[in-house]
């Protein structure tokens, strides 16, 4: 079968697995399809390839097209998240001042609750604390004010800087900053470094958040319709590989390759398994769900999602959270999902929108056979994000 | 002030040739201050110092996202700092992307300001990016003209043939796998370690 090449930015990340797996695994090829995977050098570049049409889809942060529909970051092409490549992955840490601090404070480093990190933090800090996150836009970032803003740290001095993560340990060692949100290998590879020690994984903060998105621009995507589909689909298989247990060790090696991530794939391997190392101590803590790529349809592209971070985006650059709910729904394509992949077997769920955080256990839900089963969907604070109409 | 005022351009590089090439070719416009920033840490501030009216940075430094911070006025006294893209000077933004330069620019300030700065600094990065990719090349063909000779001498040992003889095996091997020569070559290298 001939197959149509396709340039794919991706940044090296354990959660750009679904496309290195696509392609490494020939799922590509059995949809038409060929990827010619770009490694990006910072996300700003990876936003502008594929805005200037360099790349035609883009493996990115999901407020990314959001914040860009809402007029904020500069870029204005428009793009559409037409999938979820992942659900959840970062980590958050502290410097090894901080570790000292909150060991001597009692803390247990249960790496789970956040409530409690949260409140053993505040009652540590002395002066400000500065977080590293890898860009201003990013999931990172509202995960960290989402979870300030609910506990004890409310009343600290948080200040977020961007540090790309392949600095991160350098900039923690450094003391430029105090702790830091980042998605795997990057926490773990503070932790191996002893410059760091990990306080929560991202899915103790909420249990659903949408990481990363397959971007493309959405006139390509009006006028590429085959090779979109086509797409999605090879990711879409890609992912359902991921998410079974044999899979996990070649998809460790595959990414450890010097051409994606150049880490070992134990380090990558603790991220798919959940098991991590926490701290030089060598303390283990365990993860359910650490990152998720497949199961309770974590790749539909909900609706509601997009208006959870609008609204959240629209509060603190002071824009009306209404109307940005509204743009945002439209960046998030759950028409496309639906369109091209329901004729693929795929369970698709019978709504697009949701209350985000409404789920405390895994729940069935109405979809085209009546199997779907969504996963637990809380915050951490037990509140519920009802979207506006 | 006004119209006369000289524009300052911050330019983010590590490299110092790099740096001197760029800063040489904008200061010969003589419109503009310009000033260097070489260590990564704490960027965002430091540029903020010199409250420039353009901030130029090489499209591949992974550092560049910290600059994406600027785009956001956080304070009332910050000037927000655009990516230069938008309206009719979008094609300029295109060309300086492909050239492998970023610009940001303080928001308001007038196209034909800015343009002729940006012209100049593509120029320049055109200029650099070619020496790079030619350097990376001729690097890249060292490495395996190395391996390459490696290989040949293994098959010329193992087998007793002369370097042509050799030379001709590894190719035709190549030809009838659809690969390269020297992925031929490293691949016989490295079983030849793992064997030995």
């Amino acid at each position: 079968m001939r197959t149509v090449s396709l340039p794919v930015a991706y940044m090296p990340l354990v959660d750009a697995a679904p496309l290195i797996a696509a392609r490494e695994m020939g799922f590509d090829h059995a949809e038409g399809v060929s990827l010619d995977l770009r490694p990006a050098p910072s996300w700003s570049s990876l936003r502008d390839m594929l805005a200037f049409g360099h790349v035609d889809a883009a493996h990115l942060l999901s407020p990314v097209p959001i914040a860009m529909a809402l007029g904020l970051g500069g870029i204005a092409t428009p793009f559409s998240a037409v999938s979820v490549l992942s659900l959840n992955g970062n980590v958050i840490g502290v410097g090894q001042d901080l570790e000292k601090r909150l060991r001597a404070s009692g803390y247990a480093f249960d790496f789970q609750d956040a409530n409690a990190a949260g409140a053993a933090l505040a009652r540590v800090a002395n002066g400000p604390l500065v977080f590293g996150v890898p860009f201003p836009f990013s999931m990172h970032v509202e995960l960290l004010r989402y979870w300030v803003a609910g506990t004890e740290l409310a009343s600290t001095q948080v200040e977020i800087r961007t540090v790309p993560p392949p600095l991160m340990a350098q900039a923690l060692a450094a003391g430029e900053i105090d702790a830091f949100c980042v998605g795997e290998p990057w926490g773990s590879v503070s932790v191996d470094d002893q410059v760091g020690a990990l306080l929560l994984p991202g899915r103790a903060i909420w249990t659903c958040a949408p990481e990363k998105v397959l971007a493309v621009r959405t006139e390509w995507a009006e006028t590429e319709p085959h090779l979109l589909g086509g797409l999605m689909r090879a990711i879409w298989r890609a992912a359902r590989w991921l998410s079974r247990p044999e899979s996990r060790t070649t998809a460790s090696e595959m990414l450890s390759r010097a051409s994606y991530l150049n880490v070992s794939s134990e380090l990558i391997d603790r991220a798919l398994s959940g098991e991590f190392t926490i701290s030089s101590r060598g303390e283990q803590r365990h993860v359910d769900g650490f990152v998720e790529f497949f199961d309770g349809a974590a790749s539909f592209p909900w609706r509601s999602q997009a208006k959870w971070i609008a609204h959240q985006l629209a509060r603190r650059n002071g824009l009306d959270p209404t109307q940005a709910e509204y743009q945002a729904a439209k960046v998030f394509r759950s028409d496309l999902y639906r369109r091209e992949l329901q004729s693929s077997g795929v369970e698709l769920p019978g709504a697009s929108e949701k209350l985000e955080g409404a789920i405390p256990d895994a729940t069935a839900v109405a979809s085209a056979s009546g199997s779907l089963i969504l996963p637990p969907n809380v915050f951490f604070d037990r509140r519920i994000f009802e979207p506006s109409e | 002030m006004g119209m006369s005022r000289k524009l300052t351009v911050v330019v983010v590089e590590q490299n110092r040739d790099r740096a001197i090439a760029i800063v040489d070719a904008l200061k010969d416009s003589g419109e503009v201050d310009v000033f260097v920033i070489g260590a990564v840490s704490g960027l965002a501030r430091k540029i903020a110092t010199h409250s420039p009216d353009i901030v130029l940075i090489d499209i591949d430094n992974p550092s560049r996202d910290m600059l994406e911070e600027l785009t956001i006025a956080s304070g009332p006294m910050e000037r927000p700092v655009a990516m230069f893209v938008s309206g009719a000077a979008g094609g300029l933004a295109k060309a300086a992307v492909e050239a492998g330069v970023s610009a940001y620019v303080v928001d308001g300030l007038q196209a034909e300001r800015i343009k002729p700065v940006i012209d100049i600094a593509i120029a320049r990065f055109h200029v650099l990016r070619q020496v790079r990719t030619e350097l990376a090349e001729t690097r890249r063909a060292l490495e395996e003209r190395k391996v390459i000779d490696r290989a040949k001498g293994l098959l010329m040992k193992a087998k007793g043939i002369q370097e042509d003889e050799a030379y001709a095996m590894l190719r035709k091997t190549a030809m009838n796998q659809n690969r390269r020569v020297a992925d031929v070559a490293e691949a016989l290298v490295t079983a030849s370690g793992l064997l030995s």
